[in-house]
């Protein structure tokens, strides 16, 4: 029987990334993820696994890069500015073709911004964020429950395709306490087979070379084009969403973590009203759920996309229905946290007075 | 007797070897011979004289020395 | 016949790009020799830097990995805390270290992390086109100091070694050069001390080689080994500045 606990979101991705099999933990505090680094440097002491606080995010980044490279789990978080700093690193280590898992507990900005909960990073998350032609596969969480059974599939995925995976959180997922059902299941991690590429020493074998540019004419554009063949893999098999009350609706919700938790009681109080509304809460991020949109798209009049954020998912949105459906928008940024009714009345709007 | 062997290709012509390096001053940059990265290699002007020191050895950046004994 | 000395097998066969006269070939001659000699080739992972010897990847006859400019030391650790049987070497030069990698380096040496640290000084930015580096003499000519080093616009070099010193974290730091065959020979002994800290799970070595580079310096290889021997080392004086293995005795 699985233990049920009650926990912080950031305490419920330290017992995840630790049941995934992970032992290498580097990174730099930073609110509202604090809880995160102040964890791990006591559960990878427990485990005889590793634990560095670094000199700054940019080094964080750059020991996974090593511990990745020679074929270990590894995994970093941060929050906002922090991962911004990651951008280089993350951009080597996808032009190495290296897993590594990046936790970013989003908080407002842009700039320092502020501690509250935000989704401003997605534009970030989902399209490359560093330099160069790239994604990362981006899970969005929406409970403590996810955040804990989130690094496992993170790990798998970057793994499969080995190709860096973020998980996008934010402040108040972090923050809050739930219940996690934990997981019996532990991967041991000297359970994972080595991989071909790892850095280990060339004893018995040729030596590898893990690095990210190629000056040679025309072998950089092979291996892009290589990596395109890659993604377009990942987008085909990976995409993930939940989708409720769709069938019957006349407006579909758009949301994604926090959001979606807060859109989940917008649409109960539309449907009290009775209003047909539904939600569709996109999982992966990167690739975007496009196929359900599509299909959605052809029956389902109206989407009210709800971000904290100006506005970036719902640039998917449009591009996944093909402007085939009228595509609202409700925004709070900064650090602004939409409440049910705020997401209801935007409803109202869109379907007219009390039916 | 200890013997230096040039190698011609790989030999870039920077004349360290050739400059205060040898103890007995037997190599020299050829001044007629050119290798195919157009650099005019060093040569050994008295190989009799070798002590095999491997100093020649040690300052060439290539290395296009070898040392035989 | 028997060959005493030549390529070594630490080394790949494929020919070095660098230009005439370019001190990194000797220092990776030294490493590739000690890789055989001390019998850690089939175990040990180098990292390549960004600069002209980034390149180096090709050249050293074991695993490599080339990370982002700077971030050798964090690297290196990633890979020695999961592989602590491997030995892992950081090679860089003066843009990378002194420049962009100031803090890796300094929290690297702080940590007493146990890795080898090969740190290039030849005093200018070689594979962009000769600009000043952080180590750039003053009144020293560069691309972007055509007159000299200006120490009134353009601040004061760093002396990386005695930087390193003000922390009680490494365990082992020593400033050599490659001007010279007694000077190569002391490289060749402080980089095998290097890599033996390593072995013996000591902690962090770092052996700085004052190196030339001709072309960035607009000199000709042997005018070049000779302002090495003159100008550069009176800025930065040959010596170990570290090595806590004499304290231990």
């Amino acid at each position: 029987m699985a233990e049920k606990k009650l926990m912080y979101g950031n305490h419920a991705i330290v017992e995840g990334v630790i049941a995934a099999g992970c032992r290498f933990f580097a990174g730099y505090p930073i609110t509202p993820q604090n809880e995160i680094p102040e964890l791990m440097s006591i559960r990878m002491n427990e485990i005889g696994g590793v634990f560095v606080q670094t000199g700054s995010e940019v080094a964080a980044i750059n020991m996974l890069f090593g511990a990745a490279a020679a074929g270990k789990r590894a995994m970093t978080s941060s929050s906002s500015p922090g991962i911004s700093l990651m951008q280089e690193g993350i951009s080597y280590i996808a032009g190495a073709d290296i897993p590594v898992l990046v936790v970013n507990v989003v908080r407002g900005g842009p700039g320092l911004g502020n501690i509250a909960p935000a989704q401003s990073d997605y534009y970030q998350a989902t399209r490359g964020g560093g330099h160069g032609d790239y994604f990362t596969i981006t899970l969005a969480p929406n409970s403590a429950q996810e955040l804990f059974e989130f690094p496992r599939l993170a790990f798998e995925l970057a793994e499969k395709y080995r190709n860096p995976a973020l998980i996008l959180a934010d402040g108040l997922l972090g923050q809050m306490m739930e219940p996690v059902e934990l997981s019996d299941e532990l991967v041991d991690p000297n359970s994972l087979a080595e991989n071909e590429w790892a850095l280990s020493g060339c004893k018995g074998r040729e030596r590898r070379i893990v690095r990210s540019y190629d000056l040679r004419p025309g072998k950089l554009e092979e291996w892009n084009l290589r990596r395109i063949e890659k993604y377009e893999k990942i987008k085909k098999n990976e995409q993930r969403f939940e989708a409720t009350d769709c069938d019957d609706a006349d407006l579909v919700i758009v949301a994604y973590g926090t959001c979606a938790r807060v859109s989940d009681a917008a649409k109960k109080l539309a449907r009290d009203k009775g209003f047909k509304v539904g939600l569709l809460r996109p999982i992966t991020l990167w690739p975007f759920p496009t196929d359900v949109f599509a299909d959605m798209s052809k029956r389902i009049e109206n989407f009210l996309v709800v971000e904290m954020s100006c506005g970036q998912m719902i640039d998917d949105v449009k591009l996944a229905t093909e402007h085939r459906s009228k595509i609202h928008f409700h925004g709070r940024p900064g650090g602004g946290v939409p409440t049910p009714s705020e997401v209801y009345k935007e409803i109202e709007k869109v379907l007219g007075g009390a039916q | 007797m200890p013997e230096v062997k040039i190698l011609e290709e790989v030999c870039k012509g920077c004349g360290f070897c050739c400059d205060n390096v040898c103890p007995v001053d037997i190599l020299v940059l050829s001044p007629d011979r050119i290798n195919s990265s157009g650099y005019h290699p060093a040569i050994v002007t008295d190989m009799e004289k070798c002590t095999g020191c491997g100093y020649c050895f040690k300052i060439c950046p290539e290395p296009a020395i070898e040392i035989y004994k | 016949m028997k060959k005493i000395f030549g390529r070594p097998a630490g080394l790949t066969e494929t020919l070095q790009r660098y230009c005439p006269g370019c001190g990194h070939g000797i220092v990776h001659r030294i490493i590739g020799e000690l890789l055989v000699k001390l019998d850690i080739r089939e175990r040990t992972i180098g990292i390549a830097p960004v600069g002209c010897s980034v390149f180096a990847d090709e050249y050293f006859n074991c695993d490599m990995i080339q990370p982002p400019h700077g971030r050798g030391p964090a690297v290196a650790t990633g890979l020695k805390r999961t592989r602590p049987e491997c030995i892992v070497f950081s090679y860089q030069g003066d843009g990378d270290l002194a420049a962009m990698g100031t803090s890796e380096i300094i929290h690297a040496a702080a940590r007493n992390e146990n890795i080898t640290v090969i740190f290039i000084n030849n005093a200018i930015f070689g594979m962009t086109g000769g600009q000043m580096a952080p180590t750039t003499l003053p009144g020293m000519k560069s691309t972007t100091s055509v007159k000299g080093r200006d120490i009134e616009k353009q601040g004061y070099p760093i002396r990386v070694c005695e930087m390193l010193a003000s922390l009680d974290g490494p365990y082992y730091l020593e400033r050599c050069a490659v001007d010279t065959p007694k000077n190569v020979i002391r490289s060749e002994k402080a980089l095998k001390t290097a890599f033996m800290n390593q072995i013996n799970n000591k902690g962090f070595s770092l052996v700085e080689i004052l190196s030339m580079c001709p072309t960035g310096w607009g000199q000709t290889p042997v005018q070049a080994k000779k302002w090495l021997g003159e100008a550069m080392v009176q800025y930065y004086p040959l010596g170990v500045y570290r090595d806590r293995s004499k304290e231990e005795k």
